[in-house]
């Protein structure tokens, strides 16, 4: 395999690619050499030109300069549509496709085989049943609507239809960030087996193992240049992570010694009207716990009801020893008990709000006088935890909205801090942020437990809660494990705990 | 709060309609017929006076409307209320009694609006368009059908909109106006700077994210539907002042000339923005395209015509501001 790639000639080959927008550099030299049928991850924090060099590849911008050669010939795709005529295609991170439609309309959609305007039915359905077949998945109801798949099954949909153009390249963006690790598995077959029949991917991830396990080769980018690149195999992770940030990582996750204290919080049998069904957890003050599972296993929901934003169906809970089981999210945090949203777009922020707003509206009394809100006052304590939390916005008072990922999660973050809330129930805390903001927050999270504070922290990212948490618990269709010392769990223990012990292909469902 | 601290975007956002109504004068103040007749101090009176109904109903709404929501029913309540008003005088009760059961009605119907969308989740836009059929219906048979005329007037509500003392000067103003525009100074505040107007904007950006927050949802949309109601309520007192009748099929529509008020003083349908100075300055710009237009002799649909463009062109500014913000910004 290694000498075929030596010896024929590249797929592709990026050159001194840069793009400016107004005085934004956003690529400032980019270059990358694919050959047929690798799978090239691409890496960076968000910000890094990612996005924007990925845009230049699929035609909806133009490079100011550089080359682009596709199969040695120069490849100056003018528009999305013309990059994908010409054998590069694109698969997004939020899905594309028409809900209502069926998979095969969906996968034609745009080129679907025609005669003066009318459908070649017969000829349309062969080629949807070829792209099925080439990526394994010949199941796939080809006359359901979209909206009934699940969002891999919908995922997958989207590949096929990358493969009806028969590109020569395929990129895919984040594509696992809402699956499952089994379906995570799935994917990665399908790509080598695309990968096997010479098609090129670039795979663009946050997760760097994931990146480690699908990929060969490996191009960092820093700043909108390309720093690095070279043989997954002969790349250790530090490495990797010192090339997107720019600066050593000797210490990602801290962890000074904590004096753990009372039980907090205490949840006997607890049970939701769906999700979970049965959940067992005593958590002490000064302590991290960190919760696991599979999408969907009923971590989320957990939290919820914890929080009495969903309604308990059976089950207690105890608050600092204190029988507190029906509730709502004003009495818990009146308790000191805090919630940060998985979902801090739809739920979690304020977005048209300014930075300010969203700091202090769970805890205005200080900034308040006789009702009124002391606007000053507002900023100026907004303003001490953009300090504390390295916040990059312009003022208090720009809308979060216009921050990137990682800063509009601090904000959601400090949002308990100004609350001062001494039970902090994360969910997913550092999903879709780039390194640099993760390293803040598992500090951030270090130093509150550090200070008596408790934590709960659901993540679907084994390492970091293997290297945060003092106690980690699984959660498997609606039920949580015995909560045991991280040095008691293996990471194939919590992973076989997570799917049920069952076998792999098993647990799909 | 002063304007350095409020930055360029919010500085943007405050001036708009400001903007908005300098240009119609601008453009009035280019035709002579108007230079003459429109700019007087007599006029402006009148002006003001016809903007109070819209300019009160324009302050309960732009709550509605920051929170997420929307009351079609306002036109009906002031229907509804300027025959309450009417029955009352009837049974001769005075100012203060006249005022504070009448809001009072508004108020309930408005407390009815708001439970209904809390208990159930139901659209407003659905329930309100039910209330607006239910409060044109009942102020019909209340008023038997026809137009109720109390036969002592009580001198103190007729007032209310009187603009006829002293014709060609700008004071004496009605009490109405004056009533309107100290409303609309405590609103003000209640809006920007008050814990209920945060959480009136929170509810109005993201729902979730104020229960998230510990914000109770539900009795803070009960308390703006009601309040509103109340405004309503007032606003169906000076719209019986205005015609000194209670007439249960006057304010047809009024509904829709409200909201575009509150939405040209920069409001948007989807909640989160909007602020009282900006609705008020909304219901005074079209008090003066209606008084220009009727100077120039120009026919009614001609009117409806204008306020309709500006109603788009207010909107259109939506899409425009964002690029004037990058300019500005970049010139930082």
């Amino acid at each position: 395999m290694a000498k075929e790639t030596e010896s024929s000639p590249l797929r592709l080959r990026i050159r001194g690619v840069a793009k400016r927008f107004g005085p934004t550099v956003a690529l400032g030299g980019v270059s990358l050499e694919v050959a047929p049928g690798e799978v090239h991850a691409l890496i960076g924090e968000n910000g890094a030109g990612k996005s924007t060099l990925m845009k230049v590849l699929s035609g909806a911008h133009q490079p100011d300069a550089g080359s682009l050669l596709l199969d040695g010939q120069p490849f100056k795709p003018s528009d999305p549509l013309h990059a994908r005529n010409s054998g590069v295609a694109m698969i997004y991170q939020e899905l594309n496709l028409a809900p209502d439609l069926s998979v095969e309309e969906n996968m034609l959609l745009g080129t679907e085989p025609q005669t003066m305007g009318w459908l070649r039915r017969g000829e349309r359905r062969r080629l949807a049943k070829r792209a099925l077949e080439e990526i394994g998945q010949p199941d796939l109801p080809l006359d359901a609507p979209v909206r009934s798949l699940t969002i891999a099954q919908q995922q997958l949909v989207e590949i096929a239809r990358a493969l009806v153009g028969e590109p020569r390249v395929l990129i895919m963006d984040e594509p696992t960030s809402s699956l499952t690790r089994l379906d995570t598995e799935n994917l990665f077959a399908v790509i080598e087996r695309m990968s096997q029949r010479g098609v090129s991917v670039i795979y663009i991830s946050h997760f760097l193992e994931e990146c480690q396990r699908v990929a060969s080769r490996f191009t960092v980018l820093r700043d909108g240049r390309s720093v690095g690149s070279g043989a997954m195999a002969g790349a250790s992770l530090d490495e990797i992570i010192q090339l997107m940030v720019g600066r050593t990582v000797d210490e990602i996750y801290p962890h000074t010694s904590r004096a753990i204290g009372e039980p907090v919080l205490e949840l006997r049998g607890v049970a939701g009207l769906v999700k979970p069904s049965r959940v067992d957890l005593t958590l002490r003050a000064g302590e991290i716990v960190g919760l696991f599972g599979l999408v969907g296993a009923g971590r989320t929901e957990t939290l919820r009801a914890v929080f009495g934003l969903d309604r308990l169906a059976k089950g207690s809970v105890s608050v600092f020893s204190h029988e507190a089981t029906r509730s709502t999210p004003a009495k818990r945090l009146a308790n000191g008990v805090g919630l940060l949203s998985e979902d801090r777009k739809e739920e979690g922020l304020l977005l048209g709000r300014s930075i300010a707003d969203n700091l202090t509206l769970t805890r205005l009394g200080p900034v308040t006088r006789l009702g009124i809100v002391n606007s000053s006052a507002q900023a100026a304590a907004a303003g001490k935890w953009m300090d504390r939390l390295d916040v990059k916005a312009l003022d208090a008072a720009q809308p979060v909205g216009e921050l990137s990922g990682g800063n509009q999660q601090k904000i959601a973050l400090g949002r308990l801090l100004h609350h001062e809330a001494n039970i902090l129930l994360l969910d997913e805390p550092t999903r879709g942020i780039d390194v640099g903001s993760k390293a803040q927050i598992y500090r951030l999270m270090n130093d509150l437990a550090g200070r008596g504070k408790a934590v709960i922290f659901v993540s679907s990212y084994l390492p970091e809660l293997l290297g945060v948490c003092d106690r980690i618990g699984v959660m498997c269709r609606g039920e949580l494990s015995e909560v045991r010392p991280v040095a008691d769990w293996s990471e194939s223990a919590i992973i076989r705990a997570a799917v049920g012990q069952t076998e792999t292909g098993e647990a799909a469902a | 709060m002063n304007l350095a601290q409020l930055g360029s975007r919010d500085f943007l956002k405050a001036v708009r309609p400001f903007v908005g109504l300098f240009m119609v004068l601008l453009l009035f103040a280019m035709d002579a017929e108007l230079r003459s007749l429109f700019f007087k101090g007599g006029n402006f009176k009148t002006i003001l006076t016809q903007t109070v109904i819209v300019a009160i109903g324009a302050m309960g709404m732009t709550l509605v409307i920051v929170s997420g929501g929307i009351d079609l029913s306002a036109g009906s309540l002031v229907a509804l209320c300027s025959v309450v008003t009417a029955k009352l005088i009837e049974h001769g009760h005075g100012l203060a009694a006249v005022l504070a059961l009448t809001v009072l009605v508004g108020g309930l119907a408005g407390l009815a609006n708001g439970g209904i969308i809390a208990a159930f989740r139901m659209m407003p836009f659905i329930v309100t368009l039910g209330m607006m059929g239910i409060a044109r219906g009942i102020s019909k048979w209340l008023a038997d059908n026809q137009t109720v005329n109390p036969e002592v007037p009580l001198e103190s509500v007729n007032s209310l909109m009187d603009k006829s003392q002293s014709p060609l000067t700008f004071f004496p103003l009605p009490d109405g106006v004056w009533l309107a525009l100290g409303l609309a100074v405590v609103m003000t505040v209640v809006l920007r700077s008050s814990v209920f107007g945060r959480y009136v904007f929170a509810i109005g950006s993201n729902e979730d994210t104020a229960r998230l927050c510990g914000i109770r949802v539900n009795a803070n949309k009960i308390a703006i539907y009601a309040l509103a109601g109340a405004f309503f309520g007032l606003a169906g007192v000076m719209q019986f002042s205005r015609l000194t009748q209670g007439d249960p099929s006057v304010a047809i529509g009024l509904e829709l000339q409200i909201i575009a008020a509150v939405v040209i003083g920069g409001a948007s349908l989807s909640g989160g923005a909007g602020s009282i100075p900006g609705s008020v300055i909304g219901a005074f710009m079209m008090a003066c395209l209606a008084n220009g237009s009727s100077i120039k002799d120009w026919p009614n649909y001609m009117q409806e015509i204008i306020i309709g463009v500006v109603i788009i062109l207010a909107v259109g500014m939506d899409k425009v501001e964002p690029m004037l913000q990058r300019f500005i910004r970049r010139g930082k």
